[in-house]
């Protein structure tokens, strides 16, 4: 069946953290690669502060642009945190990518909730593939510390197999110039990061 | 990139609503009107856009339809723009333009939004098809989106009718290939034509019209049948789904073998086309977000069919829901998870919102705050808890009239209605007036942010540009309200807590009605002044954790424990269990804590 050939991957986290751009270069690279892509997410309520999600699901033919429970190959979760709400929408044999990124929500700021505790430890006792990122310390690296979007994307495509020189150009057009050398060279760092850790 | 205007390449991503506005550009659109509303605010921003398009910015759905009405009538292909709610506030041209038809062409564009992911209700506007008679097509995805509205043009024109075009969230937010076509270059046959028979809508003419709109019905209903956007799928034939729009994805994704029925147009339905499907599959569905709109009419036809004894009546769809409510298709088992509580994370006014000093202030006297929608409706929620009510746009003004007339003596002092400064101009204005003319004893509040801010910084009357970013009037709050005879006009800085307070309690003491307008832009707003504020830091040692900064429900302020149970020293509590903190990085210095704070704890970063 066809629908096997779909990829599914979901990005969360928080307003303001880049994810709507992030998904959209990643769907313009399925785009580029000649596959079928459809994208998804919802905006409205949450200018700033809110959960935010995308789908991505690309492959010969799709028809969904949001993916089901229990389908998704790989969460890239831009905050901690976020990485718990989804975790119903993972295939069991998913890969999980998790930044370090803290932010509290409101009733953890207000002493009424505590910030989970462990949850990377949370997340390995269920799923084996779980990549954790220092995204922030690698932007910083990078020259830009609001490219922590670029750096994920960077992890992430060590996971996919969508040539590098198409992920060159789409981050090329996606950025005002003056913006595209930092974030080519945050790509650059998030996939070193995750090749460095496989050898 | 999505190149917009000009040359284009091949294929390009787009959004549904990207993609509607790309597709009436290619087919000559020449006058745009509509009004912000999720999901559809895209379409006109897109717009913008293109050179060769007019758009703009109406103060309400039912200035933009009746505008879009006048340019069709003069011959152009004209588009009006707005969410599911905003077809209730142009219902009653709608109603009529059904009836008179509209010489050129005039689609109207409802975005609908099952789930509620930013809207006050769920209402399904395929209803409004059926109910005002006006044709509906409905796209599936972007480049349908694209195509489907060209198609609406011509079904405009060649039916002299008004066509609707549906979109839902997951259409008009998700992104997916487009092929763009060159502009069509044509020429409208623009002129004033003088019919009173067919455009003055008295009794006479209108019994008239009435009659041939029935006609016109019946052309459609002959159209739908051989429409090629309505089309039959055949593979297995054990089960048939007739569905459209984005629940045709989501049934194709769960179920890609079955049979099915997409139609392109909900409004009127193909009646020989549904019961020739019907005839070929052993067992029939219906898969329809919202409500059994189709399901009761293929019912009617006397077809046997199942929907909504297994189907969701609310909230949105996707494959899963699908598969779930039929059955029999292998579900994708998640992984089992560990029950963990996850702390919600629910959208909050911006760190320096110029509506939290206002709210702040509300939630603390003794009123009833009838509210209305934007974004300062978030205050409804702890810590703020300074609003009340939220109804629909425009609401607020008259129902903290009627709560203050019903209230007589007992509601004196009491009853405050807050609107924002879009949401004013979209509907505030008459009820502001009813209240000088029947003498309501309230307060109401423009919060006045510069902006329309919920949906994402738009231009209005009050803001001084158009939707190109032209110069132009900008409306004088005060000067209108005098002029509708409010005596009592107050201008207010709501990040300033104590001035806010005073004024608010003065007006509350009047016999009303007064106005008070709080006025600071928004934190977001692109011209903002340049101001230079300075970001707040707490000093631990004089912090004595009694959290009232923490009222304020600022995303930057956070409690650390600190584990100290019995701190000594000055001012220190006896069981002081943490401290306040702000994050250096979001504050930008609106001082409303510096405010609140009792003992001086919260100062400039770079103070000693
Ligand atoms: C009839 C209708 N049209 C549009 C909307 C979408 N909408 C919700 S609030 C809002 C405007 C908010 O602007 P404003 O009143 O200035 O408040 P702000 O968000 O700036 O605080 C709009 C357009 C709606 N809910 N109902």
């Amino acid at each position: 069946m066809m629908k096997k050939n779909v990829k599914n991957i979901l990005m969360s986290g928080v307003g303001g953290q880049g994810i709507l751009r992030a998904s959209d270069i990643l769907s313009m690279v399925a785009m580029e690669s000649g596959l079928d892509v459809k994208k998804s997410e919802v905006h409205g309520m949450a200018q700033r502060g809110g959960c935010v999600t995308s789908h991505v699901r690309y492959g010969q033919k799709v028809y969904s642009p949001i993916a089901r429970k229990g389908d998704v190959d790989i969460l890239v979760s831009f905050e901690k945190l976020e990485t718990l709400r989804y975790m119903d929408y993972m295939k069991p044999e998913g890969l999980v990518i998790i930044n370090e990124r803290e932010i509290c929500p409101p009733s953890v700021n207000l002493g009424i909730s505590d910030y989970p505790h462990d949850i990377v430890g949370t997340v390995s006792s269920i799923f084996s593939a779980v990549k954790v990122v220092d995204a922030g310390r690698l932007a910083k690296e990078a020259g830009d510390v609001r490219a922590e979007n670029t750096i994920l994307l960077g992890v992430l495509s060590a996971y996919l197999r969508l040539e590098v020189p198409l992920w060159l150009k789409v981050i090329c057009e996606s950025f005002p110039p003056k913006f595209v050398e930092t974030n080519l060279e945050a790509f650059h760092l998030g996939r070193a990061s995750q090749e460095q850790a496989s050898q | 990139m999505n190149n917009i205007g000009g040359c284009v390449r091949m294929k390009v991503l787009m959004s549904g609503n990207e993609a509607i506005a790309r597709g009436a550009y290619e087919c000559g659109v020449r006058f745009v009107a509509g009004y912000p509303g999720t999901p559809s605010t895209e379409i006109v921003e897109t717009f913008a856009q293109y050179q060769d398009v007019y758009a703009e910015w109406s103060p309400n759905e039912k200035v933009a339809l009746e505008s879009g009405i006048g340019a069709a009538l003069a011959g152009a292909r004209a588009t009006v723009v707005m969410k599911h709610v905003g077809v209730n506030v142009a219902a009653d041209p709608l109603f009529t333009v059904s009836y008179t038809g509209t010489n050129g062409a005039l689609v109207i564009i409802t975005a609908d939004d099952p789930s509620l992911h930013s809207s006050q209700n769920e209402q399904d506007n395929r209803n409004y098809a059926k109910f005002a008679k006006i044709p509906m097509l409905e796209p599936s995805d972007s480049e349908e989106a694209r195509r489907y509205i060209k198609i609406a043009f011509e079904m405009s024109e060649m039916f002299d009718t008004p066509v609707f075009l549906r979109t839902t969230t997951r259409v008009s937010h998700s992104k997916s290939i487009v092929y763009p076509e060159a502009p069509l270059s044509r020429e409208d046959a623009l002129r004033l034509e003088v019919n009173p028979g067919k455009y003055v809508m008295v009794p006479i003419n209108a019994r008239h019209r009435r009659e041939e709109v029935e006609k016109r019905i019946q052309r459609l209903k002959d159209f739908a049948e051989t429409f090629s956007e309505n089309k039959m799928e055949l593979n297995n034939t054990e089960t048939g789904i007739i569905t459209s729009g984005m629940s045709y994805n989501y049934a194709k994704d769960a179920f890609p073998d079955l049979s099915y029925l997409k139609l392109g147009m909900v409004y009127p339905l193909p009646v020989k086309m549904i019961k020739k499907f019907a005839s070929e599959v052993r067992k029939l569905y219906v898969v329809e977000e919202l409500d059994p709109y189709i399901e009761e009419q293929v019912m009617a036809m006397g077809i046997k069919v199942i929907g909504k004894e297994v189907f969701p009546y609310t909230g949105e769809f996707d494959p899963g829901v699908i598969a779930a409510s039929m059955g029999g298709s292998k579900q994708p088992v998640p992984a089992s998870l560990p029950d963990i509580s996850i702390p919600p994370r629910p959208p909050n006014l911006c760190p320096g919102c110029p509506h939290r000093g206002l709210f702040y202030v509300l939630g603390k006297l003794n009123v009833f705050v009838s509210g209305d929608i934007g974004c300062y409706t978030l205050s409804y929620m702890k810590p703020l808890e300074g609003l009340h009510s939220c109804i629909c746009m425009g609401a607020s003004i008259g129902m903290a009239h009627g709560m203050s007339k019903a209230l007589g003596e007992k509601g004196r002092g009491r009853v405050v209605g807050v609107i924002g400064d879009s949401t004013f101009i979209h509907s505030g204005i008459t009820s502001l007036l009813n209240s000088v003319y029947n003498k309501s004893d309230i307060v109401i509040v423009i919060c006045d942010n510069r902006t329309t801010a919920m949906t994402g910084m738009q231009e209005h009357p009050a803001t001084g540009f158009t939707l190109s970013g032209e110069r132009t009037k900008e409306l004088d709050f005060s000067a209108l309200a005098s002029a509708l005879g409010v005596e009592n006009i107050r201008i207010i800085d709501p990040y300033d807590l104590k001035s806010t307070r005073t004024v608010m309690k003065e007006e509350l003491s009047k016999p009303g009605p007064s106005l008070i307008i709080s006025r600071r832009s928004c934190v977001l707003f692109k011209r903002r002044e340049k101001e230079l504020r300075v970001p707040m830091r707490v000093n631990p040692e004089t912090c004595i954790g009694c959290k009232l900064c923490l009222g304020l429900g600022c995303p930057p302020i956070s409690w650390v424990k600190d584990g100290m149970t019995a701190k000594k020293g000055k001012g220190k509590r006896k069981k002081q269990e943490g401290v306040a903190k702000i994050d250096q990085e979001l504050c930008i210095g609106c001082t409303l804590c510096q405010q609140v704070c009792k003992t001086g704890a919260i100062i400039e970063v770079n103070a000693e």
